[in-house]
């Protein structure tokens, strides 16, 4: 090795000549905006420390709430659509029609008085049930007889929702058996089941007879096997469960039901689904989202919440990188100017801007992801219902994550645009002579 | 463009500012001025007298407001920006008062910058011609230090080194000792002399300083945005040695 004679303050060892190898100071396969970008950022670390950790602040902010609202949603829906169905299939309704001449087309008949409407089934259930629960957003199509029914236990009698099924269908739309408290769901031609509050009211447990008069004047007797508490004081007072037949035979409707209860895959399409069936059969749809609208209007409020509050934390992400981006184009505009007397095109200074913004919201989105599930760890243990098991189910998906890293540096690098292109179209004489 | 072709050929350049304003001024009258490979050229001038705006127009860093400027017979009057920043770039070098060098990086990476830009990706050639250069320019053992961790001098000379990466034909350096202390003034004025007579490159040197003037091979005179003409230095060979 060739050395030569250290000038005056340097260091005493042998010094290396150009000739000899060099180390690489830089890797071979990083592309010179990227070097300098990193470099950039490097230098300011403790400006880009703050700005990471604001980022990172937001992301996590965003992570959190999104988890935590999207959990809170689908229990709450779950909760909701466990004791009704998505879909229900009803007869159409019958209406009067104004008498018209119809030559003229003149009403003769002004007056309308809207008819009653009688208990009627679905004209050709069979059928519908097929073609329904052929289509391949159904999961389950149950049918079924509603209608009201009078119980007498002693001097003591309450009229009562009665729901008439096929258990091995029904059970996939309402998750009975999972709300028994006592008995079984077992439902055979003789057997009910029954609300705690009915229970309660006509002092009756399971094992018991029960007589309940349908509105057609039939009368039968009936033994609980299961008493069920579906959450709802009303509901525990007036639903009662039974087989297909023999609610047919209390509501006089031999071979004929009243609804068919369906099941979808996706909550939400509920309504799109209704309207499918409603044109290509002739039933009446209505869906979950439209039987409890206002429910639905809150989870719907609570989804724009959600995003208002993601739109504004971006934002001020957003706001955060670009105004630390123009901070360094000012600061570095000296040697920006430089760079360009030195041949570097306006395009490399671009990209090295967008490239800082780039990795500021990636690099804050990963630190902000890891602080995010943090904080959903630490609420999962701290918050507990009463009886110790977790208020609801977190969702914790890749997905979010992977939607959360993309978002944030793609707001990094939408945030990097006006400081980049100040900085390249920065005057190079400007830019040189401060 | 063409080996035999001036570095430098100035037609009759004028530049103004604020061009159809009321307040338009022009600094430049009616330049010519021909530079040829190998000229090693002062520029004097009192402060204001445009010394700096020649050197932004011949670096083409800034655009005449009439007249023409080629660069090693390439006309760049009619060049768009990308163009003329690779012209630029090939062409020539700049070492300007205060050495601009970035920060971030190492003496040595410092020098490898404009042949990273060009050529996107780093590789060993490269790097051996940076610390080739910073041999030269006596900072082999700062190779690797931070500019920030360096004197005033050896920013200045880490500049000049950076300044050749490309093998410039036409260097411009625009009071490059001004801030500097009278040793290392020296230092880099003898390094420039070096690399015009070593490398043939072209320099044209901005100064107030009349002793390092008259160490040039040519100097010219700018006065209130005109080039007054100077006889020919009296410069022979064994003087030229002995500045050297």
């Amino acid at each position: 090795m060739k050395t030569a004679v250290a000038p005056t303050g340097a260091p005493t060892e042998p010094i290396p000549l150009a000739t000899d190898a060099v180390p690489q100071p830089f890797a071979r396969w990083l592309p010179f905006e990227w070097i300098v970008a990193i470099r950039f950022l490097r230098e300011g670390r403790v400006q880009t420390a703050f700005i990471i950790g604001g980022v990172a602040l937001g992301v996590a902010v965003i992570v959190f709430m999104s988890a935590l609202i999207t959990g809170l949603q689908s229990s709450l829906i779950e909760r909701v659509l466990t004791g009704i169905p998505h879909i229900q299939l009803t007869p159409r309704k019958d209406i009067v029609r104004a008498l018209r001449d119809t030559a003229a087309g003149i009403r003769e008949g002004a007056v309308l008085q809207a008819p009653l409407q009688r208990l009627k089934g679905i004209d050709q259930w069979q059928s519908v049930l097929a073609q329904v629960g052929a289509m391949p957003e159904v999961v389950v199509a149950s049918p079924a007889v509603a209608g009201s029914a009078v119980v007498v236990r002693g001097d003591v009698s309450r009229v009562i929702g009665l729901t008439g099924m096929i258990p091995d269908l029904y059970f996939r739309v309402v998750q009975l058996p999972g709300k028994i408290v006592k008995g079984s769901a077992r439902l055979d031609g003789t057997d009910i089941l029954i609300g705690t509050e009915l229970a309660t009211d006509l002092g009756i447990g399971v094992g018991d007879k029960l007589n309940v008069t349908g509105t057609s004047g039939t009368m039968t007797t009936l033994t609980i096997t299961g008493i069920f508490d579906l959450g709802n004081k009303y509901v525990n007072e007036r639903s009662t469960f039974m087989a297909l037949r023999t609610a047919q035979t209390l509501m006089a409707l031999p071979g004929g039901v009243t609804s068919i209860d369906i099941t979808v895959h996706d909550v939400y399409a509920a309504e799109v689904i209704a309207q499918r069936i409603m044109s290509s059969a002739s039933v009446e749809a209505d869906s979950w989202i439209t039987t409890n609208a206002q429910f639905f209007t809150a989870i719907t409020a609570q989804t724009i919440s959600m995003n208002a509050i993601r739109f504004f934390v971006g934002l001020s992400v957003a706001f955060g990188i670009a105004s630390v981006l123009v901070v360094s184009v000012v600061q570095k505009s000296r040697e920006i100017g430089i760079l360009r007397a030195m041949g570097i095109a306006r395009g490399q200074v671009l990209r090295i801007f967008l490239l800082q913004g780039g990795l500021l919201g990636l690099g804050g989105a990963l630190a902000g992801s890891v602080l995010g599930f943090a904080g959903l760890t630490a609420w999962t243990q701290f918050t507990r219902a009463d009886d110790g098991s977790s208020l609801f189910t977190l969702e914790l998906s890749a997905g979010l994550f992977g939607w959360t890293l993309g978002l944030a540096t793609l707001t990094g690098l939408v945030a990097a645009v006006i400081p980049a292109l100040r900085a390249a179209r920065l005057d190079p004489v400007v830019a040189i002579n401060g | 463009m063409t080996d035999s072709a001036p570095v430098v050929e100035l037609r009759n350049m004028h530049k103004s500012y604020d061009v159809g304003l009321p307040n338009e001024t022009e600094v430049l009258h009616g330049i010519d001025l021909v530079l040829q490979r190998g000229d090693f050229c002062a520029v004097m001038g009192p402060s204001g007298s445009g010394k700096s705006t020649l050197l932004n127009l011949i670096g083409l860093l800034d655009h005449p407001t009439s007249g023409t400027i080629a660069i090693s017979g390439q006309e760049t009057t009619t060049l768009d920006d990308a163009a003329i920043t690779r012209l630029r770039g090939h062409n020539i070098g700049f070492v300007f008062q205060y050495h601009h060098l970035l920060t971030a990086f190492t003496a040595l990476e410092n020098v490898m910058m404009p042949m990273l830009g060009e050529q996107e990706f780093a590789n060993p050639a490269m790097t051996q011609r940076a610390a080739m250069l910073i041999d030269t320019v006596g900072l082999t053992p700062w190779r690797d230090r931070l500019v920030g961790q360096l004197s005033g001098g050896q920013e200045q000379r880490v500049a000049v080194a950076r300044a050749l990466a490309m093998q410039p034909a036409l260097l411009l350096a625009d009071e490059p000792t001004g801030n500097l202390d009278t040793k290392s003034a020296d230092a880099v004025f003898n390094l420039l002399r070096k690399v015009n007579s070593d490398e043939g490159t072209t320099i044209l040197f901005v100064t107030h300083n009349p002793l390092l003037a008259a160490r040039c091979d040519r100097t010219i005179d700018v006065v209130d945005g005109r080039i007054v003409a100077r006889p020919p230095q009296a410069s022979t060979d064994s003087q030229k040695a002995q500045q050297r």
